[in-house]
């Protein structure tokens, strides 16, 4: 049988252990919060006709890509997917940004040529790809690994994708290339339970995803992924592993899409159990808590916390609504370098 | 005497000069390292350059271009090997759903640097499966170059500017040339530019546009023209994808009548999109219909004999031209 290490709630008295100051512990919560407040803004701006076109949100995994991202340097390099908005907004990438190429800007992180399902991709902030081609960044990860490896550099390399992935040949082709070619590359799986509208369990068959990943001679892991400190602490873990050049890492985070596929999906085939028992493992809920037994936080700062989020994102979408859109005449620059 | 190479010397010499240039080119796909390659173009490489720069993956064909996608967004220039063309479909989605649009979708943040190389095997009696010749699918992908050599000092010339070139190349060999015959390749550096066809005969009569192993076939044709005294034109197109139309268009303005040659069937090949230009933009100037040469809208045959009455050659090339030139 596969070796999978699995990591439950991490309680809060954990956390000095952990080296986990006051400071990185609320900007830990802020994240969280700008991308639960940034994903709900591009659900309302959706109905209000506002945004066109597809988009995927984060809304309840917001404790993987922060978790993630606040183990990582800033030059490690991120494969993020078509659900990348919070991957972005946790690696630091303007929301503004992010929202303009959300709505086709000028002035978004693709100038608006990518719009929502490749809004993560920045260069500047390490996240040269995401992928709207489901499993389809697992192998480019394994190619970066190769590279950051051939030229010497001590970078590790970061594939997030869902449990849908696990599916695909690119997932089967590119881990055991992972593994052959002893890669720097953690793969995360976030496992939000379900493919599009399809459940796991009608999709999936083996005892776990992260014992799937242990076949192909991956260490894996398997993490509540609504906790951000065990998100967190297991990602310092494995960082250390790949820079240490011990091979590849498989993480499957297990968490909860709060909404359904895209924005315009009511998520009207999920049981209504499912979905409360679910509601109340709020990653974010459960982060504040801990913080307030802590004396981290408290009503107060979470307030001051919110409004804040609330007011920049209200500057935001007007700037990034009144951002222009590229003139068609300059889009041919793009097709080619040379 | 001059030195002669065959085109698979040629291409091995291409590589090695550029992976001897370059520290960040790197070579992987099936056996292409301890065995050579299949067909030996990568024959030596890995003793010269080590197990980190040439490297022989498992059969994963998506995942071997998944990972030239990546290693060339990190900085590397890598060169994939694909064994053979029909293997191409299990790798599209990287190759046209990444490589070719990550530039554009990006905003122009991303260069793909990468070379992808595969050969098919039409006329070695492979089968259906292995030897189909489709770059005309390639088309469709603005983003992605498609190179198709046709001789061995070609094969250098581009396979080196592919390499140095900033976006995805398509480089599409032919297998039944690779040991067939050799010629003068030019010791000295050299490289021929991506996006240019070539005119490889000149005349007066009548213009042919050959494809990769046609191309042959079509000049071996006008010389048997010649000693009938017609003057063909041959056209090697060489770049498929950005197509180099006004070298073609500008000969048929001088000739006045065309015949495209290639291997891929016939509808919707190369041969259709070179029609559908040279009509679009010279149709006054054509004194005769424009004559396609392409092999039937069937799956390649197997046996020796069919496949070859399945494969154009010079024969047809005279016969279509004798027609058109009365």
């Amino acid at each position: 049988m596969a070796i999978v290490e699995v990591v439950g709630e991490l309680p809060p008295s954990k956390y000095a252990e952990l080296g986990l100051g006051r400071d990185k512990l609320l900007r830990m919560l802020r994240k969280m919060v700008e991308i639960r407040r940034f994903e709900e803004r591009v659900e309302k701006l959706f109905f209000e006709g506002k945004i066109t076109g597809p988009s995927h949100l984060y809304l309840g995994e917001e404790a993987i890509a922060v978790g993630v991202a606040e183990a990582l340097a800033k030059s490690d390099v991120v494969v993020s997917t078509y659900r990348g908005h919070g991957h972005a907004i946790a690696r630091d990438v303007p929301m503004v940004a992010v929202l303009a190429e959300i709505m086709g800007k000028a002035t978004g992180t693709c100038k608006g040529l990518g719009g929502s399902m490749h809004a993560a991709i920045s260069v500047e902030h390490g996240i040269p790809v995401a992928t709207a081609i489901v499993g389809s960044g697992i192998p480019i990860a394994v190619g970066m690994g190769l590279a950051v490896k051939q030229l010497g550099e001590k970078r590790v390399i970061v594939a997030f994708f869902g449990d849908g992935a696990v599916n695909t040949g690119a997932f089967h082709e590119g881990l055991n290339l992972a593994a052959t070619w002893r890669t720097p590359t953690l793969f995360v799986c976030e496992n939000n339970q379900y493919a599009e509208f399809t459940p796991i369990t009608k999709t999936f068959a083996g005892e776990s995803i992260a014992a799937r990943a242990a076949c192909y001679g991956i260490p894996s892991y398997r993490v509540d992924g609504n906790d951000v400190i065990a998100v967190y602490s297991t990602t310092v873990k494995i960082v250390e592993k790949l820079r240490r050049g011990d091979g590849p890492v498989f993480m499957e985070c297990v968490t909860y899409r709060k909404k359904g596929h895209g924005v315009y999906d009511t998520a009207w085939y999920r049981p209504r159990e499912e979905v409360e028992e679910w509601m109340r493992r709020d990653p974010i809920e459960r982060f504040s808590k801990n913080l307030k037994e802590l004396g981290i936080a408290d009503d107060n700062l979470l307030k001051n916390i919110e409004a804040e989020v609330e007011a920049e994102l209200d500057r935001v979408v007007e700037e990034a609504m009144n951002a222009p859109i590229l003139p068609f005449e300059q889009l041919k620059q793009f097709i080619y370098s040379t | 005497m001059a030195r002669e190479l065959s085109f698979a010397e040629a291409l091995n010499e291409a590589l090695r000069e550029e992976m001897r240039r370059d520290e960040r080119v790197i070579i992987f796909g099936e056996d292409v390292a301890v065995a050579g390659g299949v067909y030996k173009v990568t024959k030596g490489l890995l003793e010269e350059f080590g197990p980190n720069r040439v490297i022989d993956t498992p059969i994963s064909e998506a995942a071997i271009v998944g990972a030239a996608v990546g290693a060339a967004l990190m900085g590397l220039r890598p060169v994939a090997e694909i064994m053979y063309m029909d293997f191409l479909t299990i790798t599209t989605d990287q190759l046209v759903t990444h490589a070719a649009k990550l530039r554009f979708m990006s905003g122009g943040q991303l260069k793909v640097p990468l070379v992808v190389r595969t050969q098919y095997s039409l006329g070695r009696v492979h089968g259906s499966q292995h030897s189909q010749f489709y770059p005309a699918w390639f088309l469709q992908s603005p983003g992605l170059k498609v190179v198709l050599p046709a001789t061995p000092r070609d094969a250098k010339g581009l396979l080196k500017s592919a390499i140095r070139d900033d976006d995805p190349v398509l480089f599409v060999e032919c297998g039944l040339l690779y040991h067939r015959y050799k010629e003068h390749v030019p010791e000295e550096e050299y490289l021929i530019p991506l996006g240019k066809a070539d005119v490889k005969r000149r005349g007066d009569d009548i213009t042919v546009v050959a494809v990769s192993r046609v191309v042959r076939e079509a000049l071996e044709a006008a010389q048997r023209l010649e000693e009938r005294g017609i003057s063909v034109e041959v056209i090697d197109l060489m770049t498929a994808q950005p197509m180099d139309s006004e070298t073609i268009i500008s000969s048929v303005k001088k000739t006045n009548r065309l015949v495209i040659a290639e291997d891929s069937v016939k509808t919707g090949g190369l041969s259709a999109e070179i029609a559908a230009r040279v009509a679009e933009e010279a149709l006054e100037y054509l004194d005769a219909p424009i004559v396609r040469l392409n092999s039937p809208d069937m799956p390649v045959p197997f046996s020796a004999k069919l496949e070859l009455e399945y494969m154009v050659n010079a024969d047809k090339i005279v016969d279509a031209v004798s027609k058109l030139v009365g």
